[in-house]
């Protein structure tokens, strides 16, 4: 690979010209949110300057331009993923409502009482309550795949739970908490040997590593576009299209009818059966935006190039008395999650942002790993593609100093 | 290297949180209530014993960070011997202190506490030094076995 054009992508993105509290702004918080590149603040403005009207709905010029840049996003999304056709692109407001309209469509019409969903130990709350919910309303029952200390899947407890009550498996590409990379390839093969579907949480695979639903077979795919450098209200619901056809509509109202009298609606067909009332259209043209944007850099080489930046950031962090990293599966993400010995995570995040430094610092939404590993919290680095061994170097300055200060 | 965080993170706090004082499970306490702060995961017990409305003896137990532990650390030396009234009257004037209603506070009367106003200027971090106080406000009132901030 030529060498990784970071400083250019930098000076693409406005926000990282920042100072807070007088230092410049270092931000390793991209796995909660990432950064806005200038390609699509500015479609935003372009859309609401030249082409903003709703969409499907007029026969007016405007109206028309809108649904065309609403339709080539969804088309933009579907060349990203590599979906069939365009019919498998549901737009959702993000990660979670895609997994809440699977376990309400989906699991509501599919699932009997006594069925069994699979999920993991490392899920992000939004991968386990839309399913704890759906099991209180049908009586289904969610069973939860183990993981070892290093924060991996352990692949034959996880086998095992799959029988013939099993109705589905959702489960993380990517964790957030951990920076865990699941075998997504081995889950979907061994739970398609026995006729179980499977949905992959994708909100923080998505920023980082290259997606093909197909060559994956995954039966849903869920992602959020504010983790992928897009606008935040935007999401994907990937399904396979006789999946989605199969299921009934999540929300009525207009746009997913075909016809409404006061007897009977007709709906509408994929996608629009599931995108009821107006949706985000400035921030879902602007989603495209953001995929050709890094489909330009190509998401191989952003996936390389965050990996050496983890390796070195967990090679300094090792060197650093009383810095336990949690989480250190053999295949990770640009996730560096960890607590110093007798330092608070909250101290620690407060600290480093007196320093420009933004971190997380908290359960990251997954609080049943948080009592695996028997902490309260953690503090959590995570990279994306601007981010460059000099921030990782002011970052472990940082930290040095603190656990210094605390004595 | 921390400038800006000075009054914030002063020595006394640093010292609380090296040192937390009454840092123990008391088996003669006549309330306990365990306060909880779902933001940030930090978990405390409060224990009192309260003899004729006067609390007798305070401590506590669980996990936080600095400033909540140096908060409740220094909320158990303040209370021991005050009244009921007394504690309730400490714990509104905490309140308004940290979350900055009133400017014109009467730092004497609330003594060494005030090494806690630091965390006006930061409002993600006041709910780490009230979790304390409302764990004692609810033992006051003996009402609830456990709060939450949230
Ligand atoms: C693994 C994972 N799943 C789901 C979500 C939910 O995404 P959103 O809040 O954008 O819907 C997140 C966000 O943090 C996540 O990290």
């Amino acid at each position: 690979m030529s060498i990784f054009p970071v400083e250019q992508i930098r000076a693409d993105f406005p926000i990282l010209g920042e100072t807070i509290r007088n230092k410049p702004l270092v931000y390793l918080d991209n796995a909660a949110s990432c950064q806005k590149p200038q390609a699509v603040i500015d479609s935003i403005v372009h859309t609401y300057s030249h082409e903003y009207a709703n969409i499907h709905r007029g026969v007016h010029t405007l109206s028309v331009r809108a649904t065309d840049k609403f339709e080539g996003a969804r088309e933009k999304v579907r060349a990203f993923i590599n979906a069939t056709n365009t019919k498998e692109i549901i737009f959702v407001r993000g990660a979670t409502e895609a997994i809440n309209l699977v376990a309400q469509s989906y699991g509501k019409s599919q699932l009997q009482a006594g069925d069994e969903i699979v999920i993991s130990a490392m899920e992000h709350h939004a991968n386990i309550v839309p399913w704890q919910m759906l099991c209180q309303q049908i009586g289904a029952v969610l069973r939860v795949a183990p993981m070892n200390q290093q924060g991996e899947l352990l692949f034959g407890a996880f086998e095992q739970l799959l029988n013939d009550k099993t109705k589905l498996v959702a489960i993380t590409q990517m964790s957030n908490a951990l920076g865990t990379i699941n075998p997504v390839e081995k889950i979907i093969a061994a739970a398609h040997a026995k006729g179980i579907p499977v949905l992959l949480d994708g909100a923080q695979a998505i920023p980082h590593m290259a997606v093909d639903v197909q060559a994956l077979d995954c039966d849903f795919y869920v992602f959020s576009g504010h983790k992928l450098y897009g606008p935040s209200g935007t999401g994907v619901l990937y399904g396979k299209q006789a999946l989605l056809e199969a299921m009934p509509p999540y929300q009525g109202g207009g746009d997913m009818i075909r016809q409404v009298t006061f007897a009977k609606t007709e709906y509408a067909g994929l996608p629009h059966k599931f995108e009821a009332g107006t949706p985000a259209i400035a921030e879902i043209i602007g989603l495209g935006a953001a995929i050709d944007y890094v489909t330009a850099i190509g998401m191989d080489n952003i996936a390389a190039y965050e990996a050496e930046l983890l390796d070195y950031a967990t090679q300094q962090a090792e060197q650093i008395k009383g810095l336990n990293i949690i989480g250190q599966a053999a295949h990770k993400g640009g996730i560096l999650s960890f607590t110093l010995d007798r330092i608070h995570p909250h101290d620690i995040g407060t600290m480093l942002d007196s320093l420009g430094i933004a971190i997380r610092a908290g359960h990251h939404c997954a609080m049943p790993v948080m009592d695996f590993y028997g902490v309260p919290a953690t503090a959590r680095a995570s990279f994306a593609m601007y981010n460059t061994r000099q921030e990782i170097d002011v970052l472990m300055q940082g930290i040095k100093s603190l656990i210094e200060v605390f004595g | 290297m921390f400038e800006d965080l000075r009054d914030l993170y002063q020595e006394v706090i640093f010292d609380h949180n090296r040192n937390p004082r009454n840092f123990r499970v008391m088996d003669n306490a006549n309330r306990q209530v365990e306060g909880f702060n779902p933001l940030c995961g930090d978990r405390l017990t409060l224990f009192l014993k309260i003899d004729d409305h006067v609390i007798s003896d305070a401590s506590f137990q669980g996990s936080g960070c600095a400033i909540s532990t140096a908060s409740v650390s220094l909320m158990t030396e303040i209370v021991k011997g005050k009244t009921e009234a007394e504690a309730d009257t400490l714990f509104k004037q905490f309140h308004e202190m940290t979350t900055g209603k009133t400017e014109d506070i009467n730092l004497e009367a609330i003594g060494k506490l005030a090494v806690l106003a630091g965390v006006r200027e930061y409002p993600a971090r006041v709910k780490c030094a009230t979790l304390a106080w409302h764990t004692l406000d609810a033992a006051l009132k003996n009402e609830a076995q456990s709060i939450s901030t949230e």
